[in-house]
C-alpha cells in the first residue's frame, strides 16, 4: 500500500485502485487468468454497446403509426391509460371529464402551453410548483398534470426531467399523475431518448429525469402486483 | 462460534421449515416466468449479456479516470463528494453529515451498500430514527431481521404474516389483502417523508460522462426520498461506474429484465446534483458517498476482478438450487447467494468465509443465469483452492493421501471394495445415528448401496 498520511481520502482510493490495476495478483497461485468474455471488442471499439442496445426488442418503430401501435399496447400491458387527442378542445374536454369522474377538488401543475391549457379548462383551486411550494401542499392534491420530454414507444415510458416536469416531487407525490405530450415527442427506443437528452441539455443538464413507465407499483407482498405503493395509482398520457 | 458453523445450524433450521419453502418457490417460479419472458424481448439476449461485460469491463479497468470524471461533473454542480475508505469511514462522514444539520428523522431507500456498512445500527446508535421506505425492507425492519433476497426483502413472508405483523407495530386494523397492506404502508411512510430531515438512497449504476448516479427502483420511494427531504445522500460503491450515459439504453432493460423480469421498472431516475438554479423543488444539499471497503483488493485479484461487473441483479440468487433452499439470512452476509459467497471472502476474509464456496453444487445455473457473465461457479473453485493453498488443512490431506494411495494399487481397491461390501448391512443398522462415522452426511442423507458386483467381476463372469 502506498498510503502515505497526507493524501486525501480521493487520493487514498484512486491510488489503491491504480495500484490494483498495475500490479495485479492472481488469487493465492500464478495460473493464467480467466479468459474475459468478449475480451475482443473491449479494448477501445464502441462497437457492441450502441448496436446491441438498438437491437433490444423489434421497436418496430420505423413511423408515427408504428410506434403509437407499439406505445398502445405497452401502456395497456403496464396499467397507464393512453389516448390520443386530436385538438385543444378536445384535451380540455378530456381533463374536465378526469376531475368530474375522479372528484378532484385540487391540482397542482407547472407552468407550460399544454399544462396552462388544460388547467384553464379546470374550475379547482391549482397549485403551481414553478417558484416552490410547500410539500403538505402538493400532498394534499388529486392530481398532477405534467409536460414530458419524450415518449418512448419500445418501452411505454414516459421521460420527465425536473425542467420540464415541474420539478422533482409533481410527478410523484400526488395520486394521479396526467402526462400531456406532443404527437412529435413520441421516440422509438431508449436510445433515441438518451440521445435526445444530450442534444438538448448536454453539459447543461437538469438536476433529475426519470424515465418513467406505468403507475407506481409493488410485488413485494407474495409477489402480487399492486399500484400505488408509493408514487400515483394512476398514471394518463394524453397525445395532442 | 465460527461463521461456518452458524451458516450449518442456521441452513439446516431453514431446509427443514417447509412451509417457508414452499412459499419461495412459488414467488421463484413466478421470477422464473417472467425472467424467460423478459429474455425474449431481446433480439439477441446473449449478444446484450456480452456487450454488458465489455463495457463493465471498460469501467473497471479504468476505474481512476472514470470515478475522478464522476466526481469532478458532480461537484461542478454543487454536489459534495465523499470517499470512504472502510464502512467506517463511511458511517462516520453520514454521521457527521446527520448531526452538521441537527437531524432526527432519517429516511431511507433500499441500499445493499447500506446494509453493508451497518448504517442503520450506527446512526440508531446515535440516536437518530431510521425509517425504510421500500415496502419489503419496511417489513424486516419492523421484523428487525435481515432482508431473505436483496430484491424481494419479504418473499418469505405470508399475507397473513404480514398483516399480523402490521397490526402489532403498527395498530392498524388487522388485514389481509396485499392492496390494503400497500396501502397501510403508504400511509403510515407518507407522513415520514414529509417528516425526514435527510433522505438516503442506494444508486444502482453511477454515469461518469455526465456526473450523474441513477437510481432503479418500482414503487417511487427513492424518488419521494430524493424530493421531500432538505438533505440527500448517496451512497455506492466504487463498482456502480458506467462510462457513458447512453450505456444506460442496455443496462436499464437488463437489471430489469434478470432482476424482475420485467421490461423496465416502473422508475429510472438520474440525479445530477442539489436542487439547481431555476428549480422548483430538490434537496438543498446532495452528498455522494463512494464506498471502497475492499472493493480495490477484489480489483487486484486479476482472476476474479470480473466480480465487480456484478449490478446486484439478483438473478444467480433465483437460480440458485441452495439459495432457493437456504434463503438469504442464513448466509450471514450482506450479499447472499452464489455472488455473496464468491466476494464475501475478499470483503471479509478468505478464511472466515471459505465455507460459502462448497455450499454449492457447482451445477453452474449461476453462471448461465449472470447478466453480465461472471463466471460465479469457477470462481467458488478459486475460493476453494485459494483457501487451501493459503491454509492447507492437515486430515483432508491425509485424507486424500490415503486414498491416492489404495486407488492406485488395484489390489488393495479391490480388497477395499469387498470389506465395505461386506461391512455395510452392519453400517445400516447405525446408520445416522451418533456412533455412525459417516453422520455427517447420513444424517438427513442415504449412503449409496455400494454395487453387489465391480463390472470387472461381472464381465469375468459373464465370458
Amino acid at each position: 500500500m502506498v498510503e502515505a498520511t497526507n493524501m486525501n481520502p480521493r487520493e487514498t482510493i484512486l491510488s489503491r485502485i491504480r495500484e490494483a490495476l498495475a500490479s495485479p495478483r492472481a488469487g493465492a497461485t500464478k495460473s493464467p487468468p480467466a479468459q474475459p468474455i468478449g475480451s475482443q471488442a473491449a479494448a477501445g471499439s464502441k462497437g457492441p454497446t450502441l448496436a446491441t442496445a438498438l437491437s433490444w426488442r423489434a421497436t418496430g418503430a420505423d413511423g408515427f403509426k408504428d410506434r403509437l401501435e407499439l406505445f398502445q399496447k405497452n401502456a395497456i400491458e403496464l396499467r397507464a391509460d393512453f389516448h390520443l387527442i386530436n385538438s385543444l378542445d378536445e384535451l380540455k374536454t378530456r381533463v374536465k371529464r378526469l376531475k368530474a369522474s375522479e372528484g378532484w377538488n385540487r391540482v397542482a401543475s407547472h407552468g407550460g402551453e399544454l399544462t396552462q391549457a388544460a388547467c384553464a379548462a379546470l374550475d379547482v383551486p391549482l397549485l403551481w410548483t414553478d417558484r416552490g411550494y410547500a410539500a403538505a401542499d402538493l400532498e394534499a392534491c388529486d392530481a398532477a398534470i405534467t409536460e414530458c420530454d419524450a415518449l418512448i414507444a419500445q418501452t411505454g415510458s414516459v421521460l420527465v426531467t425536473s425542467r420540464t416536469a415541474g420539478g422533482r416531487a409533481l410527478s410523484v407525490l400526488p395520486p394521479h399523475h396526467v402526462v400531456i405530450a406532443r404527437r412529435e415527442q413520441l421516440l422509438p427506443d431508449l436510445t433515441a431518448a438518451f440521445e435526445l437528452l444530450k442534444t438538448k441539455f448536454a453539459p447543461d443538464y437538469p438536476g433529475f429525469i426519470s424515465l418513467i413507465t406505468g403507475p407506481s407499483r409493488t410485488g413485494d407482498i407474495e409477489r402480487i402486483l399492486v399500484l400505488g405503493a408509493h408514487g400515483p395509482k394512476k398514471l394518463t398520457i394524453l397525445c395532442v | 462460534m465460527s461463521a461456518a458453523k452458524i451458516f450449518l445450524k442456521q441452513s439446516g433450521e431453514v431446509t427443514r421449515d417447509l412451509r417457508q419453502r414452499e412459499l419461495v418457490h412459488a414467488a421463484m417460479g413466478k421470477y422464473g416466468a417472467a425472467r424467460t419472458q423478459a429474455e425474449s424481448r431481446f433480439q439477441d439476449w446473449e449478444a446484450a449479456r456480452v456487450a454488458a461485460a465489455d463495457i463493465k469491463d471498460d469501467a473497471i479497468h479504468h476505474l481512476d479516470r472514470y470515478l475522478g470524471e464522476f466526481a469532478n461533473k458532480l461537484e461542478a454542480r454543487g454536489t459534495k463528494v465523499h470517499w470512504a475508505g472502510s464502512g467506517a469511514d463511511a458511517r462516520e462522514i453520514i454521521l457527521k453529515i446527520a448531526r452538521a444539520r441537527k437531524a432526527r428523522s432519517i429516511i431511507k431507500s433500499k441500499a445493499m451498500t447500506c446494509e453493508e456498512i451497518h448504517l442503520n445500527t450506527a446512526l440508531e446508535e446515535a440516536g437518530f430514527r431510521v425509517i425504510e421506505s421500500d415496502l419489503g425492507e419496511f417489513i424486516v425492519q419492523l421484523r428487525r431481521e435481515p432482508a431473505f433476497h436483496i430484491v424481494f426483502p419479504a418473499m418469505h413472508l405470508t399475507r397473513r404474516d404480514i398483516g399480523e405483523l402490521f397490526a402489532r407495530e403498527l395498530g392498524c386494523a388487522p388485514a389481509e389483502n396485499p392492496e390494503e397492506l400497500t396501502m397501510i404502508a403508504r400511509r403510515v411512510l407518507r407522513k415520514e417523508y414529509m417528516a425526514a430531515d435527510i433522505g438516503i438512497t442506494g444508486a444502482n449504476f453511477a454515469i461518469a460522462e455526465t456526473g450523474m448516479v441513477s437510481i432503479t427502483e418500482n414503487e417511487g420511494n427513492a424518488r419521494l426520498t430524493a424530493a421531500l427531504p432538505p438533505v440527500m445522500i448517496t451512497v455506492l460503491g466504487i463498482e456502480k461506474i458506467l462510462p457513458r450515459l447512453e450505456d444506460l439504453a442496455l443496462f436499464l432493460p437488463l437489471l430489469a429484465g434478470a432482476g424482475t423480469g420485467q421490461a423496465l421498472t416502473c422508475y429510472n431516475s438520474l440525479y445530477g446534483g442539489p436542487r439547481q438554479p431555476g428549480e422548483s423543488d430538490g434537496p438543498e444539499e446532495f452528498h455522494v458517498v463512494l464506498l471502497d471497503n475492499h472493493r480495490t483488493s477484489l480489483l487486484a485479484d486479476i482472476e476474479q476482478r470480473e466480480a465487480l461487473r456484478c449490478i446486484r441483479c439478483g438473478a444467480c440468487l433465483n437460480a440458485c438450487p441452495v439459495f432457493r433452499n437456504i434463503g438469504g439470512p442464513a448466509y450471514g452476509t450482506t450479499y447472499s447467494g452464489p455472488i455473496g459467497s464468491v466476494i464475501t471472502p475478499h470483503l471479509r476474509g478468505l478464511q472466515d468465509w471459505k465455507h460459502l464456496s462448497s455450499a454449492s453444487s457447482l451445477c453452474g445455473a449461476c453462471t448461465a443465469t449472470c447478466p453480465v457473465h461472471i463466471d460465479l461457479h469457477h470462481h467458488l473453485l478459486r475460493n476453494r483452492r485459494n483457501a487451501v493453498t493459503q491454509n492447507p488443512g492437515f486430515l483432508e490431506r491425509q485424507a486424500f493421501r490415503l486414498f491416492a494411495f489404495v486407488v492406485n494399487r488395484p489390489a488393495l481397491y479391490s480388497l477395499a471394495t469387498k470389506v465395505a461390501r461386506a461391512l455395510q448391512p452392519l453400517h445400516r443398522r447405525i446408520q445416522g445415528t451418533l456412533i455412525d462415522p459417516a453422520r455427517p452426511w447420513t444424517q438427513s442423507r442415504e449412503l449409496q448401496p455400494i454395487a453387489p458386483q465391480t463390472f470387472k467381476e461381472w464381465w469375468r463372469q459373464r465370458t
